[in-house]
């Protein structure tokens, strides 16, 4: 069980954190800790992306060496010495993403202030009725 | 440039919403045009490309040509060319309708709605025309972080319901995040049909099993089905009239219409029929959605709000429709997804130009309406038969494939569902009406002459805004009638083959 874990330790990273914000999320009744944990979540979400890429055994940066002009790459490339960009490059778009929701939903919750002056949303259940 | 038309039904949108605000910075009169202009072109480009796909079959297009596994992909296929048209001209009316609804509703607000409009039917173009898993996702993004925007600069209370949607929309799309991740680790690639082509061999793994729980239900959320549908009552109600009229036909129509590909085109029919019999559980979670949203848009005295649960049991038909899992019913789905857009964009737009009219939503305002407004009341009421099922009204023909379908898959509980809600609606409606004929005779006793003679004139909406509604009237209209040549020559062809 302890090996089942450890071997796997990235994704029960991803799992726990991914939970702390699922929980937040739901579970909370104040706007910003809500906010807090959709970050987490989407925090979480990107580690994910971004652990699959690793490899073990002196994987480095796919930066292809040997200068310019033809016959640059002169020997075969194998593909165990290079870690997966991609998922990075996908997380780039996601990072982005994540952010602009982040500010879409601070904007928010500052439109609720100026008019609730409170951010617990009993309170401001309270007032709407 | 015809080759280059799948593309610019994307592109045009999305670099005409970034100069809107410099447009609107230097004269503001001259915004309203230059978005007018942006839809028609996208329209005219999706047109082309429908064409095409008739005349020549599936588009690829690549982008910058990289090959596909590589390189982002457009596939436009009979599934998609004719959503496209949908969107864009969905999108085009509404933009029309816009502009006075805007200017009473948000006075100075008007470039900047605009700008966020059009990014957001950005957003809905791409989700439906690219052929690339996680570009979807990005597409999904924008149309709802713009979706949420919109929302929230409505009337009382929209902020609040926009933040809910902020909260359950994004736990949506980062579970279809996570899924296009988990198929990603064990296939490595990211478009659609290259996918498509290396998941049989995994169709047991349990990564390939978590992958597809979360698209769908990451999707249902997005397309609120019942028991995920909370956010959209109140998001949509509050939100502007314009926004709704937007929003409320297209987002959740997407919705399914991206379940569809991740079924069908993602995963083999098998996989999602036999394999894990998620059908079975999409025809009872349809039912359920029927008959709560049925139930509940009994209890709402707002106009709007009723209309918003009847879209929750609206999406109940569909995904019930793909659930059940035959040509018929899937041909009724996917027939009905067009339909559906198109009369709800009719009530919304009729909710819309009542609340400009009358500065609230309530159905108690509809008093004395088919006297002041008869043009949209007949709007209102052409809509209104369509949600209910009445020939030749194009509600009728996509409901009556979905009864066949149930009937040839001998599921009842379906049909009951679908004959229920379609009651419901009779019922929904005429009360809606019977108020509408309610004249101002009755309060006579005070102020008699000067009120009698006020209510009788006819007292319309600005044409900018009951020609769209009109449109919209006959296009149901026209859409109802010519159901069978829409069907044979381009439904027929996106139904999967099962």
């Amino acid at each position: 069980m302890l090996d089942f874990i450890a071997s796997k330790y990235n994704y029960w990273i991803y799992i726990v954190l991914m939970m702390i914000g699922f929980y937040a999320m739901i579970g909370k009744r104040n706007l910003v800790k809500k906010i807090i944990g959709m970050n987490i979540f989407q925090t979480a979400i990107i580690l994910y992306y971004v652990s699959t890429a690793c490899k073990w055994g002196g994987a480095t940066l796919p930066i292809l060496t040997g200068g310019h002009g033809h016959g640059a790459v002169e020997h075969a490339i194998e593909v165990s010495n290079y870690i997966n960009p991609l998922p990075h490059v996908l997380m780039l778009t996601a990072i982005v993403v994540s952010i602009a929701t982040l500010g879409v939903a601070l904007a928010i919750v500052i439109m609720i202030y100026r008019k609730y002056n409170t951010l617990e949303e009993d309170e401001i259940l309270k007032a709407m009725k | 440039m015809i080759e280059q038309a799948p593309i610019l039904i994307v592109v045009i949108p999305l670099m005409f919403s970034f100069i809107t605000p410099l447009i609107g910075w230097w004269k503001k009169e001259l915004c309203y045009p230059w978005v007018i202009l942006a839809l028609t072109l996208s329209v005219l480009c999706s047109i082309i490309t429908l064409m095409t796909v008739l005349s020549t079959g599936v588009i690829h297009y690549r982008l910058g040509s990289w090959l596909p596994p590589w390189g982002i992909e457009y596939v436009i296929d009979y599934l998609n060319a004719p959503m496209m048209l949908l969107v864009s001209g969905i999108a085009l009316l509404v933009a029309i309708y816009a502009k006075e609804s805007i200017e009473q509703e948000l006075p100075g607000k008007f470039v900047y709605f605009y700008t966020v409009f059009i990014l957001q039917v950005t957003g809905f173009l791409g989700i439906v025309i690219t052929g690339d898993a996680f570009n979807l996702y990005v597409f999904l993004e924008i149309a709802s972080l713009t979706g949420y925007a919109l929302i929230a600069v409505g009337e009382e209370g929209a902020p609040l319901a926009s933040f809910r949607y902020v909260i359950m929309g994004t736990i949506g799309a980062c579970f279809y995040l996570l899924g296009v991740g988990y198929l990603y680790i064990v296939t490595g690639s990211l478009n659609m049909a290259d996918l498509a082509q290396l998941l049989p061999s995994l169709y047991g793994s349990k990564v390939v099993m978590v992958a597809f729980a979360f698209f769908m239900v990451g999707l249902a959320i997005k397309m609120a089905l019942f028991p995920l549908h909370t956010w959209l009552p109140d998001a949509y109600t509050k939100a502007p009239s314009a926004a709704s009229a937007l929003l409320a036909p297209l987002m959740t129509k997407i919705s399914i219409y991206v379940m569809i590909r991740v079924m069908f085109t993602i995963f083999q029919p098998d996989f999602s029929i036999i394999m894990t019999h998620t059908t079975d559980i999409m025809v009872w979670v349809g039912i359920l959605a029927i008959f709560a949203g049925a139930i509940m848009a009994l209890a709402q005295t707002d106009f709007k709000r009723m209309l918003c649960y009847i879209v929750v049991a609206e999406v109940g038909y569909m995904v019930g429709g793909v659930g059940l899992a035959n040509t018929i019913a899937i041909k009724g789905a996917i027939l009905h997804i067009i339909n559906d857009a198109v009369m709800t964009l009719g009530v919304f737009a009729v909710a819309g130009i009542v609340c400009y009219r009358m500065k609230s939503h309530n159905i108690s305002d509809f008093k004395d309406l088919f006297k002041k407004m008869p043009f949209t009341m007949t709007a209102l009421v052409v809509a209104a038969l369509s949600m209910i099922g009445v020939p030749p009204t194009c509600g009728f023909f996509s409901k009556w494939y979905l009864l066949q379908g149930a009937v040839v898959a001998g599921s009842w509980a379906f049909v009951v569902a679908l004959l229920v809600s379609s009651l419901v609606n009779v019922v929904l409606f005429f009360r809606v009406f019977e108020i509408g004929y309610v004249f101002n005779e009755s309060d006579d006793g005070h102020d008699s002459h000067a009120h009698g003679d006020e209510a009788s004139v006819i007292d319309e909406a600005p044409l900018s805004m009951l020609i769209p509604t009109m449109i919209v009237a006959v296009g149901i209209v026209l859409i109802g009638i010519y159901n069978q040549p829409i069907l044979i020559n381009i439904i027929e062809h996106a139904v999967p083959k099962l």
